[in-house]
């Protein structure tokens, strides 16, 4: 009860700490929705490979000395987030190859970067909380939490918008071509929030750890829920859920932000395992 | 009657090579046509040429229609992809939608039509996954009806559906096709073929044997030498 008081008191008095709730709960909100389309269509890895990309771009963006990182990462992760969407369709280089490919590449260079050109004194720090997420979920300022409410508000838009396409897309890609829909567009439309979506995430739990925010809620769902609509709903849930008790323990505990969100979606998904067995058997 | 689909001379193959060749026939508004063929023969290929979703390798093919019914052959849906009936059914009136993002009630209710019409409407919450085989292509059938304005292209349509529910589906066809809809469909059945449709087409190895009106077919050699050949496997 006590820390429940303390972090209500640190929620009314301290900004920082809200914006951390604002932007915390927006991107796992978004990664979640799109996490079921990702998961079904095979993707699971897109989310790994442009993140990969992310953080090869922020090595870059560090090494300019530019402040607002953004402006380079975001540009670049839709690109190739285009990109890896392309090269998936070609029948030489089949997609999960062309993932892989491209984000050990972004890796490999991004620290060569960061290492040959050293932005500050402490490289391991700076790799590890481009990696791991850092800390800076705590010290966002009200411009980051401004774009990102943008951005947040932009996908769940686009995806509400298209949800009934993208289930098609999703569900039956030729059936909807043979109907006239434009699958490739699609499929364009959901590579392109996918990168946002990635570009936001790397703030809340780095870029290894953005796979298991996007896969693990959408997982758990899938157990216990038949409808796609219901497996939306839920994943959305779990997510949102997860992100607020891994902040609000993160805070109390100062354990890592990113990887205490990724323990409770994962005691989240255990849970649901054990559940859709004891639901199967009674 | 307009020409819906006009093939040329279509050839069609994959990169290891022709798979049919000197296809040469129209489909106008109305027909019931059937396309036969052994398997390997191309008609699926030929199927997914006219829908557009495969590029012929030779010779063309017009197209004049809109609002497609498709029933793929085999759906390879993962198995752990979590979507209800009707869901799935609802998903055929989205070359209808246009760009506005939700379903109509006029759409609601085709959808909820065609699963009366198929017999499904009971089965509207359940997951698609957990379904039978013939329950599912039911489904398929479902969502393809809510598509179709004017056409419906039905690769093997009544494989794994118990007799009678052949039977019901062939009649559900041939009503639809009465009321205007222009049927293309591929069939191993040749009896229910020229039972039911007014134009044959068969494929062979690599050409066409066949092309013409029903009755043509079985005053036709190959159609009696088929016939015969297709009764006795069904006896
Ligand atoms: N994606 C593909 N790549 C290469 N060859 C293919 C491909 N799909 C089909 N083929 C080949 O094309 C030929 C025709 O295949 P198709 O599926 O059109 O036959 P079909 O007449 O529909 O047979 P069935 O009666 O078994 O359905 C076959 O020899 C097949 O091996
Ligand atoms: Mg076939």
């Amino acid at each position: 009860m006590n820390e429940l008081r303390t972090l209500a008191d640190y929620f009314i008095r301290y900004p920082f700490v809200r914006y951390a709730f604002a932007v915390g709960l927006l991107i796992a909100l978004c990664s979640s929705l799109l996490g079921v389309t990702l998961v079904l269509k095979r993707f699971s890895f897109i989310g790994d490979g442009l993140s990969h990309v992310a953080f090869g771009a922020m090595a870059v963006a560090a090494v300019t000395g530019l402040t607002n990182k953004t402006v380079i990462v975001l540009p670049v992760t839709l690109l190739s987030a285009v990109l890896l969407l392309r090269t998936g369709q070609n029948t030489k280089i089949k997609g999960d190859a062309a993932i892989a490919m491209i984000s050990v590449g972004a890796l490999a260079i991004g620290y060569m970067l960061m290492n040959v050109f050293p932005s500050s004194g402490n490289v391991t720090g700076d790799v590890c909380s481009t990696l791991f997420g850092s800390t800076s979920i705590l010290t966002l300022k009200k411009s980051d939490v401004t774009l990102c409410v943008i951005m947040a508000v932009i996908v769940i838009a686009v995806f509400l918008l298209f949800y009934n396409k993208i289930f098609a897309v999703t569900f039956d890609e030729s059936f909807c071509r043979a109907s006239g829909i434009n699958a490739n567009a699609y499929n364009l439309v959901i590579a392109l929030i996918t990168a946002a979506v990635i570009v936001l995430a790397m703030n809340l739990v780095g870029s290894l750890l953005i796979s298991a925010l996007i896969i693990f809620p959408a997982l758990s769902a899938m157990r216990l829920f038949r409808s796609f609509r219901g497996v939306i709903l839920c994943s959305a849930v779990i997510s949102v859920l997860c992100a607020a008790v891994g902040i609000m323990l993160s805070i109390l505990f100062s354990t890592p932000v990113g990887s205490t969100i990724v323990t409770a979606d994962i005691a989240v998904f255990l849970v649901f395992c054990g559940l859709s067995a004891i639901l199967k058997r009674g | 009657m307009g020409e819906e689909i006009i093939c040329e001379q279509v050839s069609l193959g994959y990169e290891t090579g022709i798979v049919a060749e000197g296809l040469d026939f129209t489909v106008s508004s109305g027909d019931y046509l059937c396309i036969l063929g052994e398997n390997g023969s191309g008609k699926s290929t030929l199927v997914k040429a006219l829908l557009g979703l495969h590029r012929a390798a030779g010779g063309n093919i017009t197209r004049n229609f809109s609002g497609i019914g498709y029933l793929p052959q085999q759906t390879v849906v993962q198995r752990d992809f979590p979507a209800t009936v009707r869901e799935i059914v609802r998903s055929g009136c989205l070359g209808k939608c246009g760009m506005h993002p939700f379903y109509t009630k006029q759409e609601r209710s085709l959808a909820e039509q065609n699963m009366q019409r198929l017999g499904i409407a009971a089965l509207a919450r359940r997951c698609y996954r957990n379904l039978s085989g013939g329950q599912q292509q039911r489904v398929l059938l479902a969502r393809a009806l809510c598509a179709a304005d004017s056409m419906l292209l039905l690769d093997e349509p009544v494989t794994g559906l118990d007799p009678k529910a052949q039977t019901d589906l062939y009649e559900l066809i041939a009503r639809l096709n009465r009321e205007g809809i222009t049927i293309i469909m591929v069939s191993h059945d040749v009896r229910a073929a020229v039972q039911y449709a007014s134009h044959i087409l068969q494929i062979g190895a690599k050409k066409q044997l066949f092309f013409g009106t029903a009755e043509d077919y079985q005053k036709s050699e190959i159609g009696q030498k088929f016939l015969a050949a297709g009764g006795a496997a069904h006896e």
